[in-house]
């Protein structure tokens, strides 16, 4: 069935109406931690883009090169998480070295989502779904470019309420929670449009 | 049943498992161990701390690191994922621009001063900072309570034997902290600052004297819980009161346990056979407040220009009190003709401080003989 879906399906469809976070709730961490500004936001928003297309890629190549061959797809919860970890780790220092300008807008943001759970996110629904390569490279851009949109709408929202008035008791993560919710609502709307599973 | 999985145990893919995991992880080890040798190797760079500290170390970590590992401990509460703000210190060459991340936690001021978190900033190349000069010598110390003794009906001085590390070395005048644990009055552990009293050269003991403050947090907990033979956890030393240079008459003006930085000072003084001019005014309601009386005698005997005057605002009928008597400012106002060549050393509430510093002021000391410790 996945053979069917053309790339640009598989795209629109994980930034649009399967937006790993508003629809699977993945990478709320640093959703919610670093969306006070829009511009920390797209720092990180191009990061997450960056590390999820490559590692999508890397562990697409690990699985099915590797563990499938070996009759070991149990390991890959593990080994998913070493590869990004590792990959992102290098990306970092290669980054420092070149260009302290694009350590400052990139290179910084690496690290915080190393452990990220979207990135790992969009590696396990890869495997789940069956995608070929490049609908898996598809889905991990897909899936960054849809998480960096929701967090830049976030900030966008939330540098507007600096001067908006919070109940005491929201002020914080309490309405930043609120409004993730009420986002997510309007994408749960979508639901069901398209099946790229 | 155990026997059972035992001889059904797949045993090769058990292994192929472990093979496997084991193998990818010693292969991106193996390229990690690789990278920060080629690509995040910097080698030995130059830290100028505030000016006159040199020290080499390794590049490629992060400040904060390098620092801890060369015993310099910046405070940070989050270890270093730039989510605290804490590790705030100012760098003035080698380290750039102030990150994104680091925005958040700084002022405007800050980061026009080049203000930067220490946990952001990689060592790449030589760096010029400045730290704060007690963060040098400020450390945590597990301590043994050795003894507890009442000085006067509501303070009690508490000696700390320190257990690990084994000595402190700090100016007299400074102050600790110390750590209050849970109790009833408090659901997390607090830290309240309290002057220590004793000796510097006696470097394995420290002494505070606590006075109680109805519902505070550590005195009722000292006063009312505190054993001998119990361990506390204090900080340390910290504040810049003590003794200052020159050779004028002294003015030590103390009430309640505003005592303790001035008697430290008066037995660092004896032990280095400090000659200055004091005269020790303290203050008391009434023949209950007073203590270490015989100390204050002792002293004088031991130190020819030393003279204590303790005076009464308030004294009892009973008291039978022949000395001084009015609040502590009408004292000094009548013992001290001209302030003019002298240096002052206060220790006590902000009220009677303020006071002091408006007498000494009248008689013509300058703002800046006047040294205190408000607490």
């Amino acid at each position: 069935m996945p053979d069917t879906l053309s790339w640009f399906t598989v795209l629109f469809a994980a930034v649009f109406t399967n937006n790993i976070l508003l629809t699977n709730y993945l990478g709320m961490c640093p959703f919610l931690g670093a969306s006070r500004e829009l511009k920390t936001a797209t720092g990180l928003g191009s990061a997450v883009i960056f590390v999820m297309t490559t590692t999508s890629a890397l562990n697409w190549v690990v699985y099915y090169g590797i563990l499938q061959k070996l009759g070991l797809e149990h390991l890959r919860f593990i080994v998913f998480i070493v590869v990004i970890a590792a990959f992102t780790q290098i990306v970092e220092m290669i980054i420092d070295r070149v260009s302290a300008r694009l350590y400052a807008a990139l290179g910084i943001f690496l690290p915080l989502i190393a452990v990220n759970c979207a990135v790992m996110g969009a590696s396990l629904f890869m495997i789940i779904r069956e995608y070929t390569f490049i609908q898996s490279l598809a889905y991990g851009f897909g899936s960054g470019v849809g998480w960096t949109l929701a967090i830049m709408a976030m900030a966008g929202i939330r540098e507007k309420m600096v001067r908006a008035r919070v109940p005491l008791g929201l002020e914080g993560a309490g309405i930043a929670l609120i409004i993730a919710g009420i986002m997510a609502l309007a994408f749960t709307g979508f639901n069901g449009m398209m099946n790229i599973s | 049943m155990l026997a059972d999985i035992l001889v059904n145990f797949p045993v090769r893919e058990f292994l192929l498992s472990v093979g496997v995991l084991c193998g990818i992880s010693l292969f991106l080890a193996i390229i990690m161990v690789v990278a920060d040798a080629t690509i995040n190797y910097y080698g030995q760079v130059k830290l100028k701390i505030n000016k006159d500290r040199e020290l080499e170390v390794e590049g490629g970590r992060t400040l904060l690191t390098t620092l801890k590992d060369e015993d310099i401990f910046i405070p940070s509460a989050c270890g270093g994922r730039g989510s605290c703000g804490l590790c705030k210190c100012k760098i003035t060459a080698g380290a750039g621009e102030a990150l994104v991340t680091e925005l958040p936690w700084l002022t405007a001021e800050e980061h026009r001063d080049g203000v930067r978190l220490t946990c952001q900033v990689k060592v790449k190349n030589d760096i010029e900072m400045e730290i704060p000069e007690e963060l040098f010598s400020v450390k945590q110390f597990e301590t043994e309570v050795v003894s507890l003794r009442d000085l006067t009906y509501d303070i009690k001085e508490v000696r700390l034997k320190l257990l690990e590390p084994v000595e402190m070395d700090y100016k007299a005048g400074q102050f600790i902290q110390i750590e209050v644990p849970e109790y009833e009055l408090t659901d997390e552990p607090v830290y309240r600052a309290y002057s220590m009293s004793s000796e510097p050269a006696e470097k394995n003991v420290v002494e505070v004297e606590v006075r109680l403050v109805p519902n505070g947090i550590c005195s009722t907990y000292v006063h009312q819980h505190l054993k001998v033979g119990q361990k506390m956890t204090i900080n340390g030393p910290h504040g810049d009161f003590g003794l200052r240079e020159g050779d004028s008459e002294m003015i030590c003006i103390a009430g309640g346990s505003g005592m303790a930085p001035i008697k430290s000072i008066l037995l660092d003084m004896l032990r280095n056979g400090n000659q200055r001019p004091v005269r020790y005014f303290f203050g008391a309601r009434a023949v209950r407040d007073l203590f270490l009386l015989d100390e204050m005698r002792q002293l004088e005997e031991q130190m020819p220009n030393f003279k204590f005057i303790p005076a009464l605002s308030h004294p009892d009928p009973e008291d039978q009190w022949d000395g001084e008597t009015g609040l502590i400012t009408e004292v000094v106002e009548r013992h001290v003709a001209s302030a003019a060549d002298k240096q002052a050393y206060l220790c006590g509430s902000p009220l009677m401080i303020d006071a002091c510093i408006k007498v000494l002021s009248d008689k013509g000391m300058p703002s800046e003989q006047i040294f205190y410790d408000k607490f």
